[in-house]
């Protein structure tokens, strides 16, 4: 595998002519934008791209990117990715998938492409909710979600997609939101890093769960509460004004105030991106009490999946001609003459 | 009356030589019968006689030891004449404990020899296979002839001066009993000596305790000649076409065939499978065969399996996934998305009993609808079912053919049987089949737009009615695909109700329209009383009852289906020559609903259900209620003017 040249393009290169038929102001308008405004930054050559979508609001995605696209069954476009990235290891896949899609029905497939470590990216639309289908509360849904199926309020506790991605193995885990201008570099990153690139991509379905988010993503007054892990950087949010520090007793991360921008004299911690431990605080810290880790939370890659996988094959073939006729007669064979 | 039952047993012991000889092994899953089987099969081959086996095996990896459903059997047919089936009754019982006794006597023909081995008869043993008394003692043997052999005691003998455990030593019982059989079909042993020290390369001690309990085994049919009801039979080779052969098992021929298909295309092959019985046995197979450009994928579940296999396809490699029914189930919703993209693939179904788990290592032949019909919306696949090991070979070239000049899922059936079965098989020269290199689109295939540039139509449709094949990668002919119906040509999204129509026309007439030979007639001609319309893995024993019967001058024909779907253009007319239609199935009637359906022609059901083969025996009798009082029936030229044939009491179960 040569790293592919880069291709001249722009955004517009990479629009297609299919009418978008998303609810007027979902977030996945700006997701589709900060993907086409990436592509062309990383040179990317619309005809080795592939997006491939399982089903649900955010699958529709493929069809707006005008690159090779498949828009396959509910939960497993990892296993399409899978078979595809096997066939031709030369094509840029991005995985498109959602919290229904990808944690829910296709949770299995999410565990085991990770867990393999196939070469793609991995961009999971989490909107808490089903949108496709009218609004039910999904597995990320918070307790209490009031929804066409819960009305009372839901009752089960919900998945954390990142905190899943690194128990599966996850060599990449990062985290973005819909509206945010930092979109594009943490696709950057995780389409530089050579393995399964997970992205958490909060997105506002502003019909069936509208502002969810604003906590945290909303466009003015929550930066506040917004920690972009950055690495070798410390950990600070709030301006500076507050930072994380690294509680030994209690094995976690603590808030602490940074006065004067010293953020040292407060003992804040700095961001090891190679460091899985400090990822799985980070992923897991109960947003309130904390703020939420965004960013390239985790980036330590390994061997991918169909690297191995050549590789063995190359071995296994090693010294063999592929003689058709020999094949069919192995083993013991005798002959019959007239 | 023990000495008149011995005189009825016209294949062993009396002084004839038959023209075919059925022998099972039988034992506990330990005690390695289907190792004894295989080895026996191959001796078999070598000696030129043709066979067919069945391989009868529990679902447990070690059941416990000693009890009913921990018998294993191996079961072997085999003759100096064409021998189609695993056999009906077997002529010799080889006995290896209690268990397997009492599980395999009821098979065993009256008057046939059973061998057993006294050393594994001991209390704790007969408890455990739920006999009172020891029937060595009492007249539960009275109507056979019996081989009392302390198979262990001799066995132990033989492999003293190798210095093993008690453990490992009778472990070398399987050879000691392999040996006598050898002996008693006249076999050579130098391919067995060969083949336990490559088998032992590593321990030359356990290979030569092995080859001493194999020639003692041997040696005691010799001296028990002289002395006792054992006699040695000598079974002429069959006159069979020439050629280089060898002995082949279903997986086996599925993965060669499916090898050779992706050659013959020039197309690299992707197998997505997942673990299930009795279908592994093919990723088993492919995974040994990466040379040939072969790329295996144990998927985390029978869905990834197949999506893979799916997505490899769209890159451009031939997709193939495997399973049985419950895995097949799973699969269904990909295969539909296979079907609505259009998208080559093959699926392999190695069909087990059913439904739900059922019984994962009998055989069944009761997926026929679920191949055809399973799966939501109008999903038009085609079908093919192999007859046989060796057949699985060719059907599965044939189902890759199909696969890419339709651009479609193929469904290949065979079931556990044909799986495990082994047979000996013509090996075919490779340079004999024909060659058709795949063409991928490479440039924009539609007309010319408004500004004179060329357009991309993924879905134009060729005179086969198939896509063009566009892997990812293709300069300039990006384009998405999809589950959703698509616009005719182009490919985009369309839910308007004239397209849906005309796409759903397109698929079904792509389908139906697939080239498929014209049906023969297996045995008989076309016309007359009774048609015996078969599919699949009872080939054999529709075959010879339908042989038989026509030894007895009934006029009645064997039909065989290779494809289930589309069926072939010219058999509704040739059943409509038959007076009457019987379909012998492994299931409730499956085939049976299907020919109604397509043809509006009285089919009759005769079903089997319980895990077994049809036997020769049962069929020959159900084909003959049809001559019930018909001129001709004892024998002689069927009388063609004969007036309508009864219905039969009693086929339909
Ligand atoms: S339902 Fe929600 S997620 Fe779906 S398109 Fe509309 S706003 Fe977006």
């Amino acid at each position: 595998m040569n790293a592919p040249a880069k291709i001249e393009t722009t955004l517009k290169d990479w629009e297609t002519d299919q009418e978008v038929r998303w609810c007027p102001g979902c977030g996945d308008y700006a997701i589709l934008k900060a993907v086409q405004r990436t592509l062309p930054q990383l040179g990317a050559d619309p005809a080795n791209t592939v997006f491939v979508s399982g089903i649900g609001c955010s699958s529709r995605f493929p069809y707006y990117v005008e690159s090779y696209g498949f828009h396959t069954i509910h939960g497993r476009a990892p296993a399409f990715a899978t078979g595809i990235k096997l066939a031709n290891p030369d094509l840029d896949v991005w995985i498109i998938t959602g919290d229904g899609d990808g944690m829910s029905i296709g949770g299995n497939h999410t565990m085991h492409v990770l867990r393999r470590n196939l070469d793609c990216q991995i961009m999971l639309f989490n909107n808490e909710i089903y949108g496709l289908t009218k609004g039910q509360y999904s597995p990320t849904s918070r307790e209490g979600t009031r929804s066409p199926s819960t009305p009372q309020g839901s009752v089960d506790h919900p998945a954390r997609p990142c905190a899943f991605a690194l128990g599966s193995g996850a060599r990449f885990v990062a985290r973005g939101f819909d509206v945010s201008k930092k979109l594009p570099e943490v696709l950057m990153a995780a389409h530089a890093h050579k393995g399964a690139a997970f992205i958490e991509i909060f997105q506002n379905c502003i019909v069936y769960n509208k502002d969810v988010f604003d906590d945290f993503a909303a466009p003015k007054g929550a930066e506040d509460r917004q920690l972009w892990v950055e690495h070798g950087e410390p950990l600070l949010f709030a301006g500076g004004t507050k930072g994380l520090k690294m509680d030994e007793g209690a094995c976690g991360l603590v808030v602490v105030d940074v006065a004067d921008g010293d953020w040292q004299a407060a003992g804040v911690a700095v961001h090891d991106k190679a460091n899985r431990s400090l990822a799985h605080m980070l992923v897991e810290l109960p947003f309130g009490p904390y703020p939420m880790a965004l960013g390239v939370i985790y980036d330590d890659p390994r061997p991918t999946y169909e690297a191995s996988v050549l590789e063995e094959k190359a071995r296994a073939c090693e010294g063999k001609e592929p003689n058709l006729a020999a094949l069919l007669a192995k083993g013991q064979t005798w002959t019959v003459e007239n | 009356m023990a000495s008149q039952a011995r005189q009825d047993n016209a294949a062993l012991a009396a002084n004839t030589t038959p023209e075919a000889v059925v022998v099972r092994f039988a034992g506990d899953s330990g005690d390695g019968m289907q190792l004894t089987g295989g080895q026996f099969t191959l001796s078999t081959a070598l000696a030129g006689n043709d066979l067919a086996t069945f391989p009868d095996f529990p679902a447990e990896i070690r059941a416990p030891q000693g009890t009913l459903f921990g018998v294993s059997a191996f079961q072997i047919n085999f003759g100096s004449t064409d021998v189609d089936t695993a056999g009906d009754a077997p002529d010799v019982l080889v006995a290896m404990n209690p268990a397997a006794l009492k599980v395999n006597l009821p098979a065993l023909k009256p008057g046939g020899l059973v061998i057993v081995d006294t050393g594994e008869f001991t209390k704790r043993n007969l408890e455990k296979a739920h006999y009172d008394a020891s029937p060595l003692d009492d007249d539960t043997l009275a109507p056979f002839t019996v081989l009392k052999l302390d198979i262990s005691e001799l066995t132990m003998e033989a492999v003293k001066p190798f210095g093993l455990g008690k453990k490992e030593a009778l472990r070398c019982k399987n050879m000691w009993t392999l040996g006598l059989a050898l002996w008693m079909f006249d076999r050579r042993r130098a391919p067995l000596h060969d083949w336990l020290k490559a088998k032992f390369a590593k321990a030359p001690d356990i290979a030569a305790a092995n080859i001493a309990a194999l020639d003692a085994g041997h040696a005691y049919g010799e001296t028990a000649e002289l002395s006792g009801p054992l006699r040695q039979v000598h079974l002429d080779p069959v006159p069979s076409e020439a050629g280089l052969y060898r002995t082949i098992t279903g997986a086996e021929a599925v993965s060669l065939g499916l090898v050779a298909g992706a050659r013959l295309l020039r197309l690299p092959m992707f197998f997505g499978g997942y673990p299930i019985t009795p279908a592994s046995a093919i990723l088993h197979h492919l995974v040994r065969m990466k040379e040939f450009n072969v790329t295996t994928f144990q998927a985390e579940d029978e869905i990834a399996a197949v999506c893979a296999a799916i997505g490899a396809s769209y890159a451009g490699q031939l997709g193939v996934t495997s399973s049985s029914g419950p895995g097949i189930a799973l699969k269904g919703e990909a295969m539909g998305l296979g079907i609505m993209t259009e998208l080559p693939l093959v699926i392999v179904n190695s069909q087990r009993g059913g439904p739900s788990t059922g019984l994962p290592t009998k055989t069944e032949q009761s997926d026929l609808y679920q191949a055809v019909y399973g799966r939501n919306g109008d999903a038009p696949m085609p079908v093919i079912a192999a007859r046989s090991p060796g057949d699985a070979f060719y059907c599965a070239i044939e189902a890759c053919r199909i696969a890419v000049d339709y651009m479609t899922p193929v469904m290949l059936l065979t079931d556990g049987y044909i799986a495990n079965a082994s047979e000996p098989w013509k090996i075919p020269d490779p340079d004999s089949f024909e060659r058709s290199p795949v063409e991928f689109l490479t440039e924009k295939n539609g007309p010319a737009d408004a500004d004179g540039n060329a357009t991309l139509l993924p879905y134009a449709r060729d005179a086969k009615g198939a896509r063009p094949w566009i892997k990812p990668g293709t300069p300039g002919l990006m384009h998405r695909i999809g589950g959703i119906e698509k616009q005719q040509g182009t490919g985009n999204l369309d839910y308007s109700p004239a397209n849906h129509q005309a796409m759903t026309d397109a698929r079904r007439e792509k389908v139906a329209n697939i080239a498929v030979p014209d049906q023969q007639v297996e045995l008989g001609q076309e016309g007359g009383k009774l048609a015996v319309v078969g599919w699949g893995s009872t080939y054999g024993p529709i075959h010879q009852a339908v042989r038989r019967v026509r030894k007895k001058g009934m006029d009645a024909s064997h039909i065989h289906l290779r494809h289930i779907w589309p069926m072939p253009k010219n058999l509704g007319e040739l059943l409509k020559s038959y007076d009457k239609v019987l379909v012998p199935e492994m299931n409730t009637g499956q085939l049976k609903t299907v020919l109604r359906d397509q043809f509006l022609v009285d089919a009759l059901p005769l079903n089997k259900v319980s895990g077994q083969p049809f036997q020769i025996a049962e069929l020959e009798m159900e084909i003959g209620k049809f001559f019930d009082g018909i001129p001709g029936d004892e024998g002689g030229e069927v009388d063609p003017n004969t007036a309508q044939l009864p219905n039969p009491v009693g086929v339909e179960k």
